[in-house]
């Protein structure tokens, strides 16, 4: 499989999953805090 | 003392402004611009005086980010790393701009210095030295974007987290 920071899509791509992931995560936390 | 905070957030942008935005001058235009110039032999001058000035302001720029943003945190630095006390927003942004730095000294400068002859070298030693700083600057440029959306929302747009 081709590394996709091999390309500027791949990351920018992989950069807004990551935001994606983050986002569910940190929303879990202050959710799970009753910030 | 609303000073600090004022003037933390200012030169935060500031320095942080000229880090992403040579990262994404590597990024975006001298890597290929690199290999055009390698093709027809005109590669010495990125090389020699273009890579060495922009890498200098790229490190400091960073370093300087980080300390203003930390002076930025101010008592909250430890709850937003710990992510506690409604700073996980914020906090994961502070996490990846950390990580964003450590990459910068510890894989991208070393490695750049090989490559540009600051450091001595073997040809294979320079080529492995290409592959993992042209990844690191990747990995942050990839990085570069929750970080961003981090930083934006994280504190002060608390309702994009349904809060």
């Amino acid at each position: 499989m081709k590394n996709p920071l091999d390309s500027l899509w791949g990351t920018f791509i992989s950069g807004l999953v990551l935001t994606a992931i983050l986002y569910f995560v940190v929303k879990s936390i202050l959710a799970s805090a009753g910030a | 003392m609303d000073y600090v905070p004022a003037f933390a957030r200012w030169i935060h942008f500031m320095a942080g402004v000229m880090w992403i935005g040579l990262l994404y001058y590597f990024n975006f235009v001298q890597v290929a611009a690199l290999k055009a110039a390698t093709a027809d032999g005109t590669a010495a001058g990125i090389s020699k005086h273009v890579a060495p000035r922009a890498l200098l302001f790229f490190r400091w720029a960073a370093v300087v980010t980080w300390l203003a943003g930390a002076a930025l945190l101010g008592d909250k630095f430890v709850d937003a790393f710990l992510l506690r006390r409604g700073m996980a927003g914020i906090g994961v942004g502070a996490w990846l701009g950390t990580i964003m730095l450590f990459n910068v000294w510890a894989l991208i400068w070393p490695n750049q210095q090989k490559i540009l002859g600051m450091k001595p070298a073997t040809d294979e030693e320079k080529n492995k030295a290409r592959r993992v700083a042209f990844l690191a600057s990747r990995t942050n440029t990839m990085l570069s974007v929750p970080m961003l959306f981090f930083m934006a929302a994280g504190w002060s747009h608390r309702a994009i987290f349904g809060l």
